[in-house]
């Protein structure tokens, strides 16, 4: 009963319940893809400014090599994921369909492809600023999908104290099991990782904070925090999206952060767990950010898998080891099905941000016929965030995006939620999107 | 005195009270305006574009009259209109050079390579923002009529081949295409400049021409062929400056092998089917 009630406590209001789908890979322990011939490293595959190259074409490069440093406070660097040659710095596509500057890296068919692991930091003796540069020097993003740079989370203004550090390991999208596997295989790596990130910071507990479907996970992390580490890991509700930062910081401590505001505003910092262990990699082995876990999934994938795939790998080799397309298969997306974006392209690299390639057929990609607004407001019921996307849809609708603003658009993730619920089939997302980018576009120009 | 009548005539005081106060307001605080702006704004076409630079046909109106813009500056108003406010006012016409819109693309579905299929809903933008709506070329039209929706002058129409045609009958050179193409395609130029570059690819050679076949390939044949100084390259883009040399003859782009430079002498895409209304 008692245990009943803090469950329900445990909880955000609205949201969603999608199908998990993940029966498909969470049983399947993380395999290695083998090193192809061609990589490509987007300069901009993390949210801020682009980074600047450090190399040139020809030069020789190790495995975890840089070879871009930040362009500037929001930026990372940049690590060779594999021995090779330069062979272009030029302009590749990217995920969002666009050509952007990215250094094209052949691998060394005949390499060891060994990191240089002695290099390791003495985390212990640096200071908070030194371990801030560290992060950022290592190329460590926030792994969940956003890619936003970690080193900018850790820098706090003064007077803002850390008191916990929460680590999320909900890993809401339907079909992905890259965190849930990190979880189960690597407890050790994500405990130290948290360790030296609650030091660092200062703060006063850890916790971690899983979904409730995957026990397994719980119960291992459970096994391995050692009694005098103040470590706690608190199963959340099954619910889209629990893994939304600010959604998280309602579930596990009933408080809400302000619109406009950072979970460092309540005291807060959180982190997702592939982002922790890429710290513990880096602090502890001295391998900084040069490969993620990533979930090849879905009903148009031969032989689906969590794979430890190299970045700038493309997406075809990724999906040519899982034994290729299988007929029928119609869209590819990056990331979760419900916030990732479709790709138009084979060629696309796996990027820092990219927790999963999900491939899907005909079946569940064609025929939604868009029906008109029958006002059921199923879209507020599910909008985490308060926001009315039916008011916005039908304002984007009209093409007014100005009016838009008054309501908040700004505010909205991009979840998904609202166009999951809809009865009547309406892109909401896509049509929120759409202005959101004029309004951006626009604001750009003027300026 | 019957109370059903007590409320009607205490509305009635009150209102003749305030009618009262408002007639004599009208009277003595009464401002001026020039009825030259009334009788000018009704001249124009009240469409409130913005063309002109000015907020609204009211403001330009204004402005209008205290003499500090020329009529001429509206560029949505027939030569007759114009012609007619610039006798009214007594002041000079001021002409300018008739602007169009052109498209920097000819990329049709005919032409450009679509390396994926779009199947989000209609409109440039959200095709844009999902992916760059399959279309190989990155830089190109996506096809989906955020202008035709946009143009508030009925100037743009969709053709066969993907490709916004403008009537440079109707179009009036408001900027509303150039905002909403989300690829920034749309400029406006002077009707009277014929030479015109059909193309956005920043890429050069096959990297250019594996994505569209009338992409530029940055050949630079019309940079040797047009006039001294007209034409130069820039970002693997010819740009073609009138004020630096000429004249502008179409021997520049006979020898283009992409047809991505072309002689305009009045519509784009002339020899492209347009889609007949009523087909969608």
């Amino acid at each position: 009963m008692f245990k009943g009630f803090r469950r329900l406590r445990r909880n955000f209001e609205h949201g969603v319940h999608p199908a998990h789908h993940k029966e498909q890979t969470e049983d399947l322990p993380i395999q290695r893809v083998p090193f192809v011939k061609d990589y490509v490293m987007p300069l901009g595959q993390h949210i801020g400014v682009p980074a600047r190259p450090v190399v040139e074409a020809g030069e020789r490069v190790r495995r975890g090599q840089l070879i871009a440093t930040p362009g500037g406070f929001v930026s990372t660097a940049l690590h060779s994921p594999v021995t090779g040659t330069i062979r272009e710095i030029g302009d590749f596509r990217g995920v969002d369909g666009r050509f952007a500057p990215a250094i094209a890296i052949e691998a060394d068919a005949f390499a060891t492809q060994q990191v240089d692991m002695e290099a390791a930091p003495d985390w212990q003796s640096m200071s908070l600023n030194e371990f801030i540069e560290a992060v950022q020097m290592a190329g460590i993003v926030g792994m969940g999908g956003a890619a936003f740079p970690s080193h900018v989370k850790l820098s706090v203004p003064d007077g803002v104290r850390i008191r916990q550090l929460l680590i999320n390991g909900a890993e809401c999208e339907p079909f992905l099991t890259n965190d849930h596997r990190l979880m189960v295989e690597r407890p050790g790596a994500l405990l130290d990782g948290a360790e030296i990130m609650r030091r660092k910071l200062d703060a006063e507990e850890v916790i971690i904070g899983i979904e409730a479907n995957k026990p397994d996970a719980i119960e291992i992390i459970g096994q391995h925090v050692r009694p005098d580490q103040p470590v706690r890991v608190v199963p959340l509700k099954v619910k889209y999206p629990q893994g939304a930062e600010k959604m998280m910081i309602k579930s596990v401590f009933g408080k809400e952060v302000p619109a406009g505001q950072l979970p460092r505003d309540v005291g807060v910092n959180v982190n997702n767990v592939g982002t922790i262990v890429a710290i513990a990699d880096y602090f502890l082995r001295g391998m900084p950010l040069i490969e993620r876990i990533v979930t090849v999934a879905g009903p148009g994938v031969t032989y689906p898998a969590n794979l430890v795939v190299p970045l700038g790998t493309p997406v075809r080799e990724v999906v040519r080891f899982c034994g290729g397309l299988r007929p029928g298969s119609r869209e590819i997306i990056m990331g979760g099905p419900m916030m990732g974006r479709p790709i138009a392209s084979l060629d696309v690299p796996v990027l820092k941000g990219c927790s999963g390639v999900l491939v899907f057929t005909e079946e569940q990609t064609s025929g939604r016929t868009e029906y008109p607004c029958i006002r059921c407001g199923r879209c507020l019921e599910a909008c985490p965030y308060f926001l009315n996307p039916s008011r916005l849809a039908r304002l984007s609708k009209a093409r007014m995006f100005d009016e838009m603003k008054a309501h908040h658009v700004f505010d909205c993730v991009e979840c998904g939620c609202c166009t999951f619920a809809c009865p009547s089939n309406i892109p909401i997302v896509q049509l929120i999107r759409t202005a959101k980018d004029d309004l951006v576009h626009r604001k750009e120009s003027e300026a | 005195m019957n109370n059903l009548l007590t409320a009607p005539a205490i509305m009635t005081g009150i209102g003749l009270f305030f009618g009262a106060v408002l007639a004599i307001a009208g009277r003595f605080l009464k401002v001026d305006e020039d009825p030259r702006i009334e009788a000018t704004n009704a001249m124009l076409p009240g469409t409130n574009c913005g063309a002109c630079g000015q907020p609204g046909c009211l403001p330009f109106a204004e402005k209008l009259v205290s003499g500090e813009v020329e009529p001429g500056q509206c560029t949505v108003s027939t030569d007759d209109d114009i012609e007619r406010i610039a006798e009214y006012l007594e002041v000079d016409a001021g002409r300018q050079e008739k602007l169009v819109a052109r498209l920097r693309c000819g990329g049709g579905h005919l032409q450009a390579n679509q390396i994926a299929e779009y199947r989000g809903f209609e409109g440039c933008r959200a095709a844009a923002v999902v992916s760059g709506g399959g279309k190989g070329c990155a830089w190109g039209c996506l096809g989906l009529a955020d202008c035709e929706a946009a143009c508030t002058f009925d100037a743009i129409h969709m053709n066969t081949n993907g490709l916004p045609q403008v009537d440079t009958e109707k179009c009036r050179a408001c900027p509303d295409c150039v905002a909403a193409c989300p690829r920034d395609l749309f400029e406006l130029v002077p009707l009277s400049q014929k030479l015109y570059v059909q193309c956005n690819i920043p890429l050069a050679g096959a990297a250019a021409t594996q994505l569209c076949a009338v992409a530029c390939d940055a050949c630079g044949k019309c940079v040797a062929d047009a006039a001294p100084g007209l034409i130069r390259m820039e970002d693997n883009l010819p740009v073609i400056d009138y004020s630096a040399g000429g004249p502008a003859r179409p021997e520049a782009v006979f020898r283009c092998a992409t047809r991505s430079i072309v002689w305009l002498e009045r519509e784009q895409f002339q020899d492209q089917e347009a889609r007949h209304a009523g087909t969608g």
